[in-house]
């Protein structure tokens, strides 16, 4: 495992990841953190990953947080975050200003449609290729998909609130963990 | 701009969404977008600051756009208030929940070796692969019936799986599949 030896590096790699970052940033995070700079390793990521989503607020942010501080502490997690977010709201703002014209435009909402379709599969490829992490869960694979797939069908096609299932599956799978861990 | 965004908000009133959004950010667990609703039944419903259309568009053009998703939510502010209302929703989104971050993260750091906060990570990581999986399918909805969105989202995830091509180039197949109409 690598690390960032200054705080100007954990600023630009965590600017370069965000400006990736169309549709949202976790794929990119994880192609970026453990593949390319190897700050982390598959596993370190995926529990990072589960308590920044555990924790409210917007998760990459929480992410971006945790990791800065890993680093270096309070400065290192405010230069993470400042990373993540100064130059991705400059254009997002600047973009939402110009907005009004362009959407009208069937060129433009059509874009806008493919690139909202590539993001999903984004998405669905880095939760398949950090469910390789599974294997060296204390759960066991069988326990831990399992449990990931009652997640998916609880969220995205009962679509529960998101409460309840951390409160009730959460709370077993804990429960789990625990009784295998002290074995 | 929208046809009530932008009508110089009093401070009373970016007070008020500065507040319910410091509100929405400790119970946005699961990230961010989890409280569009109940952002879009505060400033479109409630306080009719902006339009339907207005908010479902703000949401997209983040989408859209490089960085964290949650920068829908300083578009939403922008749109209601302008750059003050950006400030307010933003800042009110992230106060709270980085506070929270950073502590907890520290707390659980410091004891990441006892049965405790490992049974809690070791726990949850299935539920947060299937709920990246859900974010996937969700984030398709709107695409899902058409072939070429499935073509599309079927060849991101074989791509980003089998090689280390950067997700930039993807996005970029889909900016231009969907601006010709094939999706």
């Amino acid at each position: 495992m690598r690390r960032p030896a200054t705080l100007a590096e954990l600023f630009r790699v965590f600017n370069r990841l965000a400006l990736q970052g169309f549709g949202g940033v976790l794929a990119v995070a994880q192609r970026e953190l453990v593949e390319r700079e190897r700050w982390l390793g598959r596993d370190e990521f995926v529990e990072i990953l589960s308590v920044a989503q555990v924790l409210p607020g917007p998760n990459i942010v929480n992410l971006s947080l945790m990791i800065g501080d890993r680093f270096f502490g309070l400065r290192g997690a405010f230069t993470a975050l400042a990373g993540m977010m100064i130059a991705p709201l400059v254009i997002v703002l600047v973009l939402a200003a110009l907005y009004a014209k362009a959407a009208q435009h069937p060129v433009a909402s059509g874009a806008l449609r493919g690139m909202g379709a590539v993001s999903a599969g984004l998405i669905i490829a880095t939760a398949l290729k950090l469910a390789t992490s599974l294997k060296r869960n204390a759960l066991g694979l069988p326990l831990g998909l399992s449990i990931g797939a009652c997640t998916f069908v609880m969220v995205a096609l009962m679509r529960w609130p998101l409460v309840w299932v951390l409160a009730g599956l959460g709370s077993l799978g804990i429960a789990a963990a625990w009784w295998r861990l002290k074995k | 701009m929208s046809e009530f965004g932008l009508h110089g908000l009093g401070a009373a009133d970016l007070l008020a969404l500065f507040g319910h959004f410091l509100l929405l950010s400790l119970l946005a667990v699961g990230g961010a977008i989890t409280t569009a609703p109940d952002m879009h039944r505060y400033v479109v419903g409630q306080q009719h600051w902006i339009s339907d259309d207005m908010f479902t568009a703000s949401v997209a053009l983040a989408q859209a756009a490089p960085g964290p998703n949650v920068l829908f939510v300083a578009v939403i502010g922008f749109n209601v208030g302008g750059l003050a209302g950006a400030a307010a929703t933003l800042l009110g989104i992230m106060l709270p929940s980085t506070t929270l971050a950073l502590w907890a993260t520290r707390w659980g750091h410091s004891r990441r070796e006892t049965l405790g906060v490992r049974a809690f990570t070791t726990g949850l990581a299935p539920l947060t692969l299937g709920l990246l999986l859900a974010t996937g399918w969700i984030l398709s909805d709107p695409v899902r019936g058409q072939l070429g969105a499935v073509a599309l989202i079927a060849t991101t995830v074989a791509v980003m799986l089998k090689t280390k091509l950067s997700p930039l180039w993807l996005v970029a197949l889909g900016a231009v599949a969907g601006a010709l109409g094939w999706i």
